[in-house]
């Protein structure tokens, strides 16, 4: 028997009334894994003997009464997240034989909660993507049309849970990298608050801009993983110490008298008209239940890219400089000496994008540009953040899409960088100015999936995931899966 | 604005990274490319606008109590070390 379209609740509940056991849900789940990989390619390692170890006392927790809030459920981590005794690869040959001394908080907290991990999902090198296909493990592909990508960096993550093939997966998001793949893919994902999820065993990208969440098949599973993953860890000198409220209880809260603000800069030229009527249906069903809609502009939004390829790059050229051939990863053979050691060491390790990002960084913080592009780019963050600030003043939550369009032909975009940074024109706004953001399935354009996006002010995950749940509640689009994962 | 193959050179060994001299001229079309995207930050007035510091407003980066709260696991971080002996990582001889 299959448990792949149970969603977490249903699987919980399962476990605890003895219909089977954690043990069969794993190996079911990673027979199912193993099939999908010469096809999907979403996962960097399968954790086989691991995942089943846990699964047996997990079940000997749930027949003893000590279960947790998640023991025995099966989940996946993104190949970002340090993984104790398991190997860390981040998609990059850097860390191809990188096997983490430690556990990151979130790993930690989803173990002791009494999660099982499946494996370490693809994903874009170092996260730097929007397609999936900078991975030095190779392409994933998107479950829809396994032609097209799933969208990146998460892109593992989002294809194994749009396969069923575990009922939810974390991700990362520096510029979109949870809700784009989310989108392309008709699953669930959220981007948290700045701070409210700890980054400490996170390969560090863009420190002010990363952000750890999750992607699951619906909102209400999300909740329950995020109240597990969510607070504060002193070991993360940016994660805010600040109680985590519990997601699950106000799911359900009306959504009378909220004001949806719609954010008249995603509504550009550039959204295709299909992903656009998909969206404004969405807008219709909210109004259906009894929100209203308001105009809202933000005008210095359209600055968000340039924006952000100056600040992520920067602070990427930074944090990878820690890749030095030393202490760990990847090292040239026979340096001739110490500065031949790094060059080699990091130009053989690294792929093409990352190599493009250090570099970039690296010239707009060098001597007599640093005031040109990483100080401007500074201030005009603070003008977006304060756009949003002004935006949340008289809406409760700003609406739009995650996307332009929807999931594109692998190896469409790798030509020219530009306008595959385009991808994520409308979710880099959220990184910049901390906000959390969520995107639902909202529909299809064809045979692919369209992602809503909703984005709150600082710490207002639980009420987005009201939001967002209340659109699950009227609708069936998160429920479809795709041909062949079923 | 175009940059030269000096100045990919330049950026790349300020880096620290080797490239193959056929990835030069790649690296001086995009990152032209980039730079001239990025410079649209110039159309925003930004003369009386302070440059963020924090996502979150009013908050800075933490401080903890100078205290020793990690055992010593060298060996076990060691482990990922492309060379170690007795306890030190090896590099090319740096000092003749």
């Amino acid at each position: 028997m299959s448990h792949s379209t149970q969603t977490l609740m249903q699987l919980a509940n399962g476990l605890r009334a003895r219909e089977f056991s954690s043990v069969e849900l794993t190996r079911d789940a990673l027979r199912r894994i193993d099939a999908s990989q010469p096809v999907l390619n979403a996962f960097i390692t399968v954790m086989h003997e691991q995942a089943l170890a846990a699964a047996a006392q997990a079940d000997r927790a749930l027949a003893a009464g000590s279960a947790g809030p998640l023991s025995g459920l099966p989940i996946v981590h993104k190949d970002l997240f340090c993984t104790q005794g398991v190997r860390t690869t981040c998609g990059s040959r850097m860390l191809e034989d990188f096997v983490s001394p430690y556990d990151a908080t979130v790993v930690a907290k989803l173990k002791s909660a009494g999660a099982i991990t499946l494996g370490k999902s693809n994903m874009d090198e170092f996260a730097m993507g929007s397609s999936n296909e900078n991975s030095f493990y190779g392409p994933v592909r998107n479950p829809w049309n396994t032609a097209l990508v799933p969208g990146g960096s998460s892109g593992g993550s989002a294809a194994l849970v749009a396969a069923r093939l575990a009922p939810a997966a974390t991700g990362t998001d520096t510029g979109g990298s949870i809700r784009q793949p989310a989108a392309l893919c008709g699953v669930t994902g959220i981007k948290p608050t700045y701070g409210r999820v700890s980054r400490y065993g996170m390969v560090a990208f863009a420190s002010s801009l990363d952000q750890a969440g999750v992607i699951a098949t619906s909102v209400e599973d999300a909740a329950l993983i995020l109240r597990e993953m969510a607070g504060f860890d002193p070991k993360d000198s940016t994660s805010v110490d600040r109680p985590v409220p519990d997601y699950c209880a106000t799911l359900d809260a009306p959504l009378a008298g909220l004001t949806i603000g719609l954010l008249q800069e995603f509504f550009d030229k550039g959204l295709e008209r299909e992903n656009e009527a998909r969206i404004r249906e969405a807008l219709a069903v909210y109004e259906g239940l009894g929100a209203r809609l308001q105009e809202v502009s933000l005008p210095n939004l359209p600055l968000s890219v340039p924006a952000y390829y100056v600040v992520a790059p920067a602070e990427c050229s930074s944090n990878l400089a820690r890749f030095d051939g030393v202490r760990y990863g990847h090292r040239c053979r026979e340096p001739r000496d110490l500065l031949d050691l790094y060059k080699r060491s990091r130009g053989e390790g690294f792929g093409a994008e990352v190599k493009r990002r250090i570099m970039t960084g690296t010239y707009v913080l060098s001597a007599g540009y640093y005031d040109a592009y990483y100080l401007k780019a500074q201030k005009v963050r603070q003008l977006i953040a304060a756009d949003f600030k002004r935006a949340f003043g008289s809406v409760d939550v700003l609406m739009g899409p995650t996307t332009p369009t929807p999931a594109f032909a692998i190896g469409a975009k790798t030509a020219d960088p530009i306008t595959m940074y385009l991808n994520d024109i409308y979710t880099i706004g959220a990184n910049l100015a901390g906000l959390p953001a969520v995107s639902i399935p909202c529909g299809f354009v064809g045979a692919l999936p369209v992602g809503l996006q909703i984005v709150g002010p600082h710490f207002s995950e639980a009420r987005l995931l009201n939001v967002a749940h209340a659109f699950q509640r009227e609708t069936a689009w998160h429920t479809r899966t795709p041909e062949g994962f079923r | 604005m175009a940059l030269t193959r000096e100045q990919i050179e330049h950026i790349a060994h300020l880096a620290r990274l080797e490239l193959r001299p056929q990835e030069i001229p790649v690296y001086q079309k995009s990152l032209s490319a980039i730079l001239e995207f990025v410079g649209e930050l110039d159309r925003a007035d930004t003369a009386s606008v302070t440059p963020m510091a924090h996502p979150l407003p009013g908050l800075s980066q933490r401080l903890r109590e100078d205290a020793v709260t990690e055992t010593d696991r060298h060996e076990l971080f060691q482990a990922n070390a492309p060379q170690v002996a007795a306890g030190l990582y090896l590099v090319p001889r740096v000092i003749e």
